[in-house]
């Protein structure tokens, strides 16, 4: 037989004989590698998912858009660009137009009222997408006559039905059809302002696009199939952008999607990283009880002839099966997730996806999985090679310790374990610079785990005196005796706790700012697009059910004309901004007054009436982002186009605001003499008690002036609170299964030394001590280290939520300390409860069994 | 044949090096049955360790068969130890997660050699277990767990054979069959077996009794031959 074939031969044996050895040990390591399968399934699910979310916009990106280009802009187009569209019509490039506004709607049968966002649509709108209607085939019908087709939402609100009379502005429709299904829009958005589709011709006649209105323009492009978007747009885009008008087309749309998504799945990608990792660190501890399961079996094999590779192989091999059927285990779970998803989060899907298995997703989970179980059970599994033929002959505890620091492999396997975690996180993060920060974050989180239970170790052998009693001078010298679990558990512990509490306080903070607005706005009913001579009258409607408006305030439109003397886009490029900034581009309701309000709070500079300005120049307090977004700062001189008239501002103070109120808030604010003579429209709130008289008011003021928009705030309020209650119950249920996930992990940390501890329990009871002794015993122990853990955890929650609100999410953290303290007392609980579970076996073993057993 | 000459044996304690074994020699031919006896602490077990190349001498040498075993490597040691080396120890040392005809069959699996499982059944025969090569460990009494360690040292077919304490866990009388069982393969296959004991009893039915205390031999007798 050749050398290679007797080889080949040799490793098959191995390959029986690990297998064979496996044998009684394959449940126990199987739980050990369980600890990666939550964290396999969170990366299979999400990534499976985000790729049938980015399929289904790769599908429907056309339906999503309605066309193949979009221009839209927040004012009809001027006559040469509308000659433009107007002459695609007529080289097969069809145009459909939607004009877009809010208004009420009112029910003449119910009289029911509500704040509806109103599209006014051309025939051939959409050229892409089926709308689906109830009754069926009504859409075709839409342009036939003053109809309107609704979303249910809105049918339920006004309490309306299919034949019904919907009144909008001055016009009345019958409501033809409800949307059944339409791509492009979530059910969480149409709650707040459900859409009314009406034919195009009829949107003058409502007389709600006159002054004041804030109508967007959207024209949509059907392409032939020879031209490309992309080719199509090149020539138009600069002429439109130059009259504020967006061209977008539908590979941009695509992108724009794709980016969005991907972004939200690389943060959750994130948290499964995490928990794999957690994983991993889970694998290692309990792979560690293991090989000191093994030591005698491997000390026999030495001297039987096996040698280091052979013995390293066999318990390789059985660590390789168990990962990948964790990891296999793992995948099985987050396909039933990915499944579940679409269902759990319709809601807030503006598509439908649909969900057919992703092999790249499902192949990188397994791989990731089994990679990350064997790299953090190889460094344990290594100590074996170290085990000596002699431990057959007299038992050595320090003998796997022994030359560990100068065990090249060893090093070999800490740069392979550390390479992983870097690459895992740049993999993840999807840029270096987010990979570095996650996985310095990841570090420092263990390092100072690591150092606090170090610190721990070191109190506990100077702080216990003989004067304690002795089950908790026992429990507390468990900390620091040799072969501690002390950094096992705080590691493993304290990571879960810091997983588990960053997601709620994210969560929390998040949320948060909807909570504020619950509770401290008074006012409950807003009504905008008031005239100057519709004060009065709405006064006495108010006053008429003994009502009162809390102040007018004015509202002027106006953009942005020049920065320094610089037009938008040269300021834009002399600042090195792009030139479609929102800030530059958009149409700024603002306001003028002379006092600054609750919600706001001066950032730099000062407010009105300090500075010497010349006549020509009035002073401008704007808000800090959209300041940021245009680099403009205190001094700098904006000069507005205030419908068609040129006013000049300097920037005399920057503010920030609590757009969390629902009143009235502005970006920019003027001096009065600035705007006094600026047509405007005004905008009020009243505190009103009853629902029953906010429908009263609503109904009153739309009959009487159906330019006015009202909303009823209380339902705003009861809206969010509903959205809030479903994004809780989606982290809630995370923050569980970081939870779920920590268990395994923690079994394993604690199985450790579940030998030591059942040995050393089963003694003392043969000396005389109670089952109720050593429960105290572990009480103790296992209370000190779910304490440093869960505690060391929370604090480092905080300062991870933290680096999360501020620097992804771009919010203000507060740190929710009882919800927190909460999860780490649960934490400690389930510290406690596994150390006992560990405690079961010493209460349950005879003195004599375990005697002869050891 | 295997040589030991001038082996010593020192671990450090504290400050101070302990010398276990000093300068021990000694010559022992193929096919002798050799036992080492002393009292507790006499340097019996680190003698054995060193002979069979499962720890290396503080100075001195091992040689088997012409190889100097502390020349070796740990890894080459283990070849050695595969190929011509077998093991009973007082604890039996069988792997409880294998059955009794797996774990005799575990040497020649290491070395790759097929026919493992007739050699198994054969010598599992032969020691009296025929019936019960599927039990496990913890189902066989400790006589048959040191009867399957038999079996399983001499799958390979050893040169040598080092016994640690064989009977040192059992009765008077399972301990009396254990050895007449070793006497039996000792004369059926050839082998040198050396057994380790301080049951003077059980080292005086060796052919060679070599006598330790505090490191140093002491003694070195053969039996007249029958």
């Amino acid at each position: 037989m050749s050398v290679p074939q007797q080889g080949q031969k040799r490793w098959s044996k191995i390959a029986g004989l690990a297998w064979r050895e496996s044998r009684t040990a394959r449940r126990r390591l199987l739980l050990y590698m369980s600890s990666i399968s939550l964290g396999v399934a969170a990366l299979v699910a999400i990534d499976s998912f985000a790729s049938n979310v980015q399929q289904s916009i790769r599908a429907q990106a056309r339906d999503l858009m309605g066309g193949d280009v979009s221009f839209s802009s927040n004012a009809k187009l001027s006559a040469p660009l509308q000659s433009v569209l107007d002459s695609l019509n007529t080289h097969g490039m069809p145009v459909a137009t939607v004009v877009s506004f809010i208004s009420m709607a009112s029910d003449t049968r119910s009289g029911g009222t509500r704040l509806a966002q109103i599209k006014a649509v051309t025939t051939g709108y959409p050229f892409y997408g089926n709308i689906v209607t109830a009754p069926e085939g009504q859409w075709a019908r839409l342009q036939q006559g003053p109809y309107a087709i609704v979303d249910p939402a809105l049918l339920i609100a006004l309490d309306a039905k299919v034949g019904d009379s919907l009144a909008i502005g001055y016009v009345k429709f019958e409501i033809i059809g409800a949307v059944k299904s339409m791509a492009g829009q979530s059910d969480a958005s149409l709650v707040m302002a459900p859409r009314v589709f009406l034919p195009d011709r009829y949107a003058s006649e409502t007389q709600l696009l006159g002054f004041g209105s804030r109508a967007s323009y959207e024209w949509l492009v059907k392409l032939p199939p020879t031209i490309t978007s992309t080719n199509f747009v090149k020539p138009l885009r600069p002429k439109f952008q130059n009259e504020h008008v967006r061209v977008v087309t539908v590979v941009q749309r695509e992108t724009n999607i794709a980016e969005s998504v991907q972004q939200l799945a690389d943060f959750l990608g994130i948290v499964g990283l995490i928990a794999l990792l957690l994983g991993g660190i889970g694998v290692a501890s309990g792979v560690n009880a293991f090989v000191t399961r093994k030591i005698d079996t491997v000390a026999v094999l030495r001297c039987l002839g096996a040698t280091s590779g052979q013995v390293l192989a066999i318990y390789v091999a059985q660590s390789a099966v168990m990962g990948f059927i964790g990891a296999a285990a793992g995948v099985l779970l987050g396909i039933a997730i990915q499944f579940a998803l679409p269902v759990a989060i319709k809601n807030f899907l503006p598509l439908d996806v649909s969900v057919t298995i992703d092999w790249r997703a499902i192949s990188m989970g397994l791989a990731i999985g089994v990679w990350v179980a064997l790299v953090f059970a190889l460094r344990p599994l290594l100590a074996l090679r170290r085990v000596s033929p002699l431990q057959a002959l007299r038992r050595d505890t320090a003998a796997l310790d022994a030359e560990r620091n100068k065990d090249v492999a060893t090093h070999l396997v800490n740069i392979a374990l550390i390479g992983s975690v870097l690459l895992l996180a740049f993999q993840r993060a999807g840029s270096l610079r987010r990979g570095a920060m996650f996985a310095a974050g990841i570090g420092g989180s263990m390092l100072v785990l690591w150092l606090s239970a170090a610190a721990l170790s070191y109190v506990a052998r100077r702080v216990v005196t003989p004067r304690w009693p002795y089950v908790i001078r026992q429990g507390v010298a468990n900390l620091y005796r040799p072969a501690n679990q002390t950094r096992s558990v705080v590691l493993a512990l304290g990571f879960g706790a810091f997983l588990v509490s960053t997601l709620y306080l994210v969560q929390a903070n998040l949320l948060k700012q909807f909570e504020v607005t619950a509770a401290q706005s008074k006012a409950n009913l807003i009504f905008f697009d008031i005239q100057d001579d519709q004060r009065a009258g709405l006064d006495s409607i108010l006053k008429s059910q003994g009502q009162r408006a809390l102040g007018y305030t004015p509202i002027i439109t106006m953009k942005v004309s020049a920065i320094n003397g610089r037009t938008p886009a040269a300021w834009a490029a002399s600042q090195g901004i792009p030139a479609n900034n929102w800030a530059l581009r958009r149409e700024f309701r603002s306001t003028f007054r002379d006092t600054i309000v609750a919600t706001e709070k001066i950032t730099d500079g000062k407010w009105f009436g300090s500075a010497q300005l010349p006549d020509s120049l009035s002073e401008l307090s704007l808000e800090e982002s959209p300041a940021s977004e245009m680099h403009v700062k205190v001094g700098d001189i904006i000069t507005w186009d205030v419908q068609g008239v040129p006013v000049s501002t300097q920037i005399t103070s920057l503010r920030s605001v609590n757009w969390g109120r629902f009143e009235p808030n502005f970006f920019a604010v003027l001096q009065p003499k600035a705007l006094k003579d600026a047509p405007r429209t005004y905008a009020t709130i009243a505190a009103v008690q009853s629902d029953s008289v906010i429908a009263l008011l609503q109904r009153s003021s739309v009959a009487r002036f159906p330019n006015i928009s009202s909303m009823d705030l209380s339902l705003v309020r009861r809206t969010i609170g509903q959205i809030v209650a479903e994004v809780s119950v989606a982290v809630r249920f995370l923050a569980l299964f970081s939870l779920a996930m920590g268990i395994p992990v923690l079994f394993s940390a604690v199985a450790a030394t579940r030998r030591d501890r059942l040995r050393e329990g089963v003694l003392l009871k043969t000396l005389g001590a109670t089952s109720r002794q050593i429960a105290r015993i572990l009480l103790s122990e296992y209370a000190l280290l779910g304490a440093l853990g869960a505690l060391t955890g929370m604090v480092l929650s905080f300062a991870g939520a933290w680096g999360l609100v501020h620097f992804i999410f771009g919010g203000t953290f507060a740190p929710a300390l009882l919800p927190a303290a909460m999860i780490a007392l649960a934490m400690m609980a389930l510290a406690i409860a596994i150390g006992l579970l560990t405690g079961r076996d010493v209460f349950r073993e005879t003195p004599m069994a375990a005697l002869r057993e050891s | 044949m295997l040589s030991a000459r001038d082996l010593t044996k020192e671990y450090q304690s504290g400050t101070t090096r302990l010398a276990v074994l000093k300068l021990v020699s000694f010559d022992i031919p193929q096919g002798s049955f050799v036992s080492i006896v002393g009292p507790s602490g006499s340097g019996k077990t680190t003698l054995l360790g060193l002979l069979a190349g499962l720890d290396t001498p503080s100075g001195g040498s091992v040689t088997l068969d012409g190889t100097d075993l502390t020349r070796l490597t740990e890894d080459e040691r283990a070849l050695v130890r595969g190929e011509k080396v077998g093991f009973i120890f007082q604890t039996f040392q069988l792997i409880p997660t294998l059955t009794a005809m797996e774990n005799v069959q575990v040497p020649l699996e290491l070395r790759g050699e097929s026919g493992s499982a007739e050699r198994a059944h054969s010598l599992l025969t032969r020691v009296g277990l025929a019936d019960r090569m599927d039990h496990f460990p913890t189902q066989l009494s400790g006589g048959e767990q040191q009867r399957v360690a038999i079996a399983r040292a001499f799958s390979n077919s050893p040169r040598i054979l080092f016994a640690d304490e064989p009977t040192g866990n059992l009765d008077g009388d399972t301990g009396a069959r254990i050895v007449e069982l070793l006497e039996e393969l000792n004369r059926e296959s050839g082998s040198t077996i050396i057994i380790v004991t301080h049951d003077i009893t059980l080292a005086q039915r060796a052919g060679r009794m070599i006598r330790l205390k505090d490191g140093v031999v002491v003694e070195d007798v053969s039996k007249p031959a029958a």
